[in-house]
C-alpha cells in the first residue's frame, strides 16, 4: 500500500501528513510534485493543507490548474479515495471534485483553534471508523473556512448523505456560537457523490498522536488504511 | 574607477547618517575620499542597526559561553545550542520596530520574514515563531490600527510560510504610542553536522543572489532603523513581504543544504546586499567581486548605489563551488526561483562591486565590518529619584477587593491573548504540545523522547523603574517560565529595544539593563548565543521604557516530564514556593488600578531563583505536581485565577504572609511559583524544598466554582473567567 501526498508550491501541512502516515500508521507514503502528470502507483491521494501559491489569488485557485490534477481528477473519478485537507478541501472545490465553495472566515480573520465536530454520515470511506452522532475534537487553522452551496446543491447534499462533518459544541449542539467561521449549516466537511472524495477544513493529521492532545482524527488515516486493505488495490 | 573627492556636505552625510567625525575616519583609513557608493555602504555597515556602535562595549559583557553553546553570539545569523541525540537548536529574536511604527503590516510581517531567513540560512528548518509586542493604549484609534495592523501581519506572514506561532506576549504603555515594539524570534532545528556558516570562502567559488529580483524599496532601512523618529521621515524605506516566496526559499535552500554544492549561505537583511557581502567575506576572510549589473531588477535603471543598499526582501546570497553553479540552478529553479550568478570569492580581502567593466567600490571589508564604537558614559536619570521615594504605605487600600481584582484580570496587560493568538496557526509542523497561552510553549522533537520549551518575556516598566533590577529579572522570569513547564534552560536571545544612546540618561539604562542581565546569566547559568539591539526608540523626544525582550530556550528530557499551568483536579494542595511578600512597587497592580508608574522594583534574590526553579523542575520531574505558574503581573492572586481559569476549577486560597493585603495579593515579588499537588505528595515536596532551602506554604486547595482568597476576594469562577477572557476586547471594543 502507498498513499501519494500532492506537494503544491506552498503547500505546509505536506510533511506532517507524510508524518503521520510514516510514522504513525506505518504505511508507505511520498510526496509528489505537482508538475507530475500522472499518479499511478498510489493506492490513494492527500492533498494537504497550505497555501498553494501563496493564496494571493481565491484560495486553491491557481493549484487547480497543476498538472498533477488532471491526473487526481481521473483518479478520483475512477473510484480512487482522495482527501483534502483545508487548502485541499478548497484545491478540491476548486478542481470541482467537490461541491461549494469556501469563502473568507466571518470574522475576516484567520482562525487557529480546537473546534467540537459532529459527524452527521458516515457514507464516505473516511468515516468508517467514526459513528454518526459522535462528537469530536481537531483543530483548525485557516482564513478561508467558510462554506458556501447553493440551497439546491445542499439540499441534494443533505439527502444524499455528503454533509459529514459539522461544527458543534461539546455537547454536539450544532449552535451559530460554535460556528467558527461562518460556514452555512456549521458545514465543517463533505464528500463527493459516490463518498470516494472528502475534505474537511479542520486538521485530522494534527489531531493524530496522544501528546498533540487529542486522537480523534487518526480515525480518518485508519479509515483511509481500512478501505485500501478490505478492498483490492489498485495497480 | 570613479572617484569623488569633492567634499561632502552635512546634507550628504546625514543622508547615510555618518557624523562628520565619522566621514574623516573612513577618509583615513581608505586614504581617500569614499565615492558616494562607498559613503552609501560605510553608512549601511556603520549604522547601530549593523555596526552595534553605541552598544559593542556593553554587550561584550554578556557571557556567551556555555557547556550547550554550539554556535555563541554574533559568530553567525543566529546562535546553535546542543540539545543532545546529535542536533542542534538554532534561534535569534530580532526587532522591526521602525517599520512597523510607519506601516505595521508589512512592517511586522517583513520582521517574521526576516528572522526567518535567519534561521534557514543556517540550514535549520524553523519549526517556531514566537513574538513581543508593545503599543501604547488601546483607548487611542492610532495605536488599535498599529496594533491590529502588527497581529494582522504577522498572521499572514507566519501562517503561509508554516511555521507555528507558539508563544509571544503583548503588553500596552503609553511610552509605546509612537513607537509599538515587534520584536520576533524564530527557532530553527538542524543535525549538528549540517550547520551552514554565513562564509564566503575559497577564491574562485561563486556568489549567487537567490530568491525575489531587487527593486528600489527599503533603501536606507539600516540606517533608518538608527534614528529616533521614523514617522517624520523615511516613509519609503519600509518593505513588502511575500511570504509564498519565503516558503519556497525555505524549501530550495534547506535542499540545497543536503547537498556538497554550498560553501556559505547569507541572508540579505538589513542593508542588503551590501551587508551580506561584507559579512561573508569578512567572516570567511576573503573578499568578494561583486557585478551588480548582474543582480536582477524590478525597474530600469536602477544605479549601483541603489543595488547594494536595496532591502528588498527574500533574497539568499549563496557562496556555491565553482561549478556547480548549474545544479544550484536547477534545485530553485524546480522551485520557481531565479538564480544568479553575480560575482565571485577572492582572496584579496577586499569588497569590490563592479557595474560592468566599471569598479564602483572597492573598499577592504574589515573597515565596513568593524564599526566604530563609542563608549559614553551614563547619568542617573532624574525620574528615578521620585520613583525611589515612592511609599507604598501612602496608596489608598482598595475599598472593594473583588472589583479591584476583576479590573486587574480585565487589564489588557494581564487578561487573554487569545485574541491576538488565535490569528495564529500554532499547530502546524505537528509539534505542539503546549501552544500560547501558557508560561512556555512545549514542542516535541520528533523521532526523540526530548521535548523543546520556549518563551520569551519582557518587562520594561521595570526596567524603567529600576535598569540593573529590571534586566535581571528578565532574564530570570524567563528561566522561571522554563522551570514551570519543567524544563532546563540552555541558552538565551535578546533584543535590546532602547532610546537615543546618546542622551546620557538611556545610556544609564541600557548599561544598568544590561549589567542586570549578565548578574542573572551568570546566576542561572544561561549563556546569551544571538541578539539584536534597537536603539533611538523614540517619539517626539521621548524615549520608550528600556524594554529588553529575553527569548529562552530549554530542554525537557522526557515530554512526559512536563506540566502546565492549569488546576488538574479537585482536592489538589496548592502551595506557594519561593518568599512572599506584600511588596507592591513597580506593579500592573498600582500602574493599573492607581494609573502610577513607580515605586521600587520588587528585589531579586538570584540565588534565592535559582533554588526555587531547581525545586520546581524536579518535582515536576519526580511527577509530583498537577501544575505550575509563575507569580508575574497581577501576582499571587493573578497567577492563582489564571491557574483556575485554564482547569475550569476554582480554589480556597488563605492569603499567605504579612502585611496588607493588597500588597499580598497583587504585588509581583520575584522568585515565587504557584504549584498544586495532590495531598499525598506534599511530604515529598516539602522535603525536596527543605533540602534546597526554599519557603513551602501551603496556602489552600483546588475546589468548587469559586476564587475565594480569604476573607478578602470572593467571586464565582465563571466572572473571573469571564473579566480575563474579555479583557483586551473590551478594551478594543469601549475605544471603538
Amino acid at each position: 500500500m502507498r498513499i501519494g501526498i500532492v506537494q503544491f508550491p506552498g503547500s505546509n501541512c505536506d510533511y506532517d501528513c507524510l508524518h503521520v502516515i510514516r510514522a504513525v500508521l506505518q504505511v508507505q507514503a511520498d510526496l509528489i510534485w505537482h508538475e507530475e502528470t500522472q499518479v499511478t502507483g498510489y493506492d490513494a491521494l492527500v492533498l494537504p493543507g497550505g497555501f498553494s501559491y501563496g493564496d494571493y489569488l481565491r484560495s486553491g485557485s491557481i493549484a487547480r490548474f497543476s498538472p498533477v490534477m488532471r491526473a487526481v481528477t481521473e483518479f478520483a473519478d475512477d473510484g480512487g479515495l482522495v482527501l483534502g485537507i483545508c487548502n485541499g478541501f478548497q484545491i478540491l472545490t476548486e478542481a470541482g471534485l467537490l461541491p461549494g465553495a469556501l469563502l473568507r472566515n466571518s470574522a475576516l480573520e484567520f482562525r487557529c483553534g480546537w473546534v467540537h465536530l459532529r459527524v452527521e454520515s458516515v457514507k464516505s470511506p473516511f468515516m468508517a471508523t467514526y459513528e454518526t452522532g459522535q462528537v469530536v475534537r481537531m483543530p483548525i487553522a485557516h482564513g478561508d473556512g467558510s462554506y458556501v452551496a447553493d440551497p439546491a446543491v445542499l439540499n441534494r447534499m443533505r439527502d444524499n448523505g455528503q454533509i459529514i462533518l459539522r461544527y458543534c459544541d461539546a455537547e454536539g449542539d450544532v449552535s451559530a456560537a460554535a460556528n467558527p467561521n461562518g460556514s452555512i449549516e456549521n458545514i465543517a466537511g463533505i464528500c463527493n457523490e459516490n463518498g470516494n472524495v472528502f475534505a474537511l477544513m479542520p486538521h485530522p493529521e494534527r489531531c493524530a498522536e496522544p501528546e498533540l492532545g487529542s486522537v480523534d482524527g487518526l480515525g480518518v488515516w485508519q479509515a483511509m488504511v481500512l478501505a485500501l486493505t478490505s478492498v483490492p488495490l489498485r495497480v | 574607477m570613479s572617484r569623488t573627492d569633492t567634499a561632502v556636505s552635512d546634507a550628504d552625510l546625514r543622508e547615510v547618517s555618518l557624523t562628520r567625525s565619522e566621514y574623516e575616519r573612513i577618509c583615513a583609513q581608505l586614504g581617500r575620499a569614499p565615492n558616494r557608493v562607498e559613503l552609501g555602504m560605510f553608512g549601511a555597515m556603520w549604522s547601530e542597526h549593523c555596526g552595534y556602535k553605541n552598544s559593542r562595549p556593553l554587550l561584550k559583557l554578556l557571557p556567551t559561553d556555555g557547556k550547550h553553546v554550539l554556535i555563541g553570539a554574533g559568530e553567525e545569523n543566529a546562535g546553535a545550542v546542543d540539545i543532545g541525540h546529535g542536533l542542534a537548536v538554532v534561534f535569534k529574536v530580532e526587532s522591526h520596530n521602525h517599520p512597523s511604527a510607519v506601516e505595521p503590516f508589512q512592517g511586522a510581517a517583513t520582521g517574521v520574514g526576516g528572522i526567518v531567513r535567519d534561521i534557514f540560512t543556517m540550514g535549520a528548518r524553523p519549526i517556531a515563531l514566537l513574538n513581543s509586542l508593545r503599543f501604547g493604549p488601546l483607548s487611542d484609534a492610532r495605536n488599535r490600527y498599529l496594533f491590529n495592523g502588527v497581529v494582522g501581519g504577522i498572521s499572514h506572514y507566519g501562517n503561509c510560510v508554516g511555521i507555528p506561532d507558539v508563544g509571544g506576549e503583548v503588553n500596552f504603555a503609553s511610552c509605546y504610542a509612537g513607537n509599538p515594539l515587534v520584536n520576533a524570534m524564530c527557532v530553527g532545528i538542524i543535525p549538528q553536522e549540517k550547520l551552514i556558516r554565513a562564509r564566503a570562502r575559497g577564491a574562485g567559488n561563486t556568489l549567487m543572489l537567490v530568491g525575489a529580483a531587487t527593486g528600489r524599496d527599503g533603501i536606507h532601512g539600516a540606517s533608518f532603523a538608527s534614528l529616533d523618529d521614523p514617522e517624520l521621515s523615511h516613509r519609503g524605506v519600509v518593505q513588502v513581504g511575500d511570504p509564498f516566496m519565503e516558503k519556497l526559499l525555505i524549501e530550495a535552500c534547506l535542499e540545497l543544504g543536503e547537498t556538497d554544492y554550498l560553501v556559505g549561505l547569507q541572508d540579505l537583511g538589513a542593508a542588503g546586499l551590501t551587508s551580506s557581502s561584507v559579512e561573508a567575506a569578512h567572516k570567511g576572510e576573503s573578499g568578494v567581486d561583486i557585478d551588480v549589473s548582474r543582480v536582477p531588477c524590478r525597474e530600469e535603471g536602477m544605479i549601483p548605489y541603489e543595488i547594494m543598499l536595496s532591502e528588498s526582501q527574500e533574497r539568499m546570497l549563496a557562496i556555491v563551488r565553482r561549478g556547480a553553479e548549474e545544479h544550484v540552478e536547477a534545485i530553485f529553479s524546480r522551485w520557481g526561483l531565479h538564480s544568479t550568478v553575480i560575482g565571485r570569492v577572492t582572496s584579496d580581502g577586499i569588497v569590490r562591486v563592479r557595474n560592468g567593466g566599471e569598479v564602483v567600490a572597492e573598499i577592504p571589508a574589515h573597515l565596513l565590518a568593524d564599526a566604530p564604537t563609542y563608549v559614553r558614559e551614563g547619568t542617573l536619570p532624574t525620574y528615578l529619584q521620585e520613583t525611589h521615594a515612592f511609599q507604598q504605605e501612602s496608596l489608598p487600600e482598595p475599598q472593594d477587593y473583588n472589583d479591584v481584582f476583576l479590573k486587574l484580570l480585565a487589564s489588557p496587560n494581564i487578561a487573554s491573548k487569545e485574541c491576538v493568538f488565535r490569528q495564529y496557526d500554532y499547530s502546524v509542523q505537528v509539534n505542539t504540545v503546549q501552544g500560547p497561552g501558557g508560561d512556555a510553549a512545549v514542542l516535541r522533537v520528533k523521532g526523540t523522547p526530548a521535548g523543546l520549551a520556549v518563551t520569551i518575556d519582557g518587562n520594561g516598566q521595570y526596567c524603567y523603574l529600576d535598569p540593573f533590577g529590571g534586566g535581571a529579572i528578565a532574564v530570570a522570569e524567563a528561566a522561571r517560565n522554563l522551570a514551570c513547564v519543567g524544563a532546563e534552560p540552555l541558552a538565551l536571545t535578546n533584543c535590546l529595544n532602547f532610546g537615543n544612546p546618546e542622551k546620557t540618561d538611556v545610556y544609564y539604562q541600557l548599561e544598568g539593563v544590561i549589567r542586570g542581565m549578565v548578574a542573572a546569566c551568570a546566576a542561572l547559568d544561561v549563556p546569551v548565543v544571538s541578539g539584536n539591539v534597537s536603539l533611538y526608540n523614540e517619539t517626539r523626544g521621548q524615549p520608550i521604557y528600556p524594554t529588553p525582550m529575553v527569548g529562552m530556550i530549554g530542554k525537557l528530557e522526557s515530554l512526559q516530564q512536563s506540566t502546565t499551568l492549569a488546576f488538574q483536579r479537585e482536592g489538589d494542595v496548592i502551595a506557594l514556593l519561593g518568599p512572599q511578600t506584600d511588596h507592591c512597587g513597580g506593579s500592573e497592580y498600582v500602574a493599573h488600578i492607581l494609573g502610577r508608574v513607580t515605586g521600587q522594583v520588587p528585589s531579586i534574590d538570584l540565588d534565592m531563583e535559582v533554588r526555587v526553579q531547581a525545586v520546581c523542575r524536579q518535582s515536576i520531574r519526580d511527577g509530583r505536581i498537577s501544575s505550575a505558574h509563575d507569580c508575574s503581573q497581577g501576582g499571587l492572586a493573578v497567577a492563582l485565577a489564571e491557574s483556575a481559569i485554564a482547569g475550569g476549577i476554582g480554589f480556597q486560597v488563605d492569603i499567605p504572609g504579612a502585611g496588607r493585603a493588597d500588597g499580598l495579593l497583587f504585588g509581583e515579588g520575584q522568585s515565587r511559583i504557584v504549584v498544586s499537588l495532590p495531598e499525598e505528595n506534599l511530604a515529598a515536596v516539602r522535603a525536596l524544598a527543605a533540602d534546597h532551602g526554599v519557603p513551602l506554604t501551603v496556602i489552600g486547595s483546588v475546589q468548587g466554582d469559586a476564587v475565594v482568597l480569604g476573607d478578602t476576594v470572593s467571586v464565582p469562577l465563571a466572572s473571573a473567567q469571564r473579566a480575563w477572557q474579555n479583557g483586551v476586547a473590551e478594551a478594543l471594543a469601549a475605544a471603538g
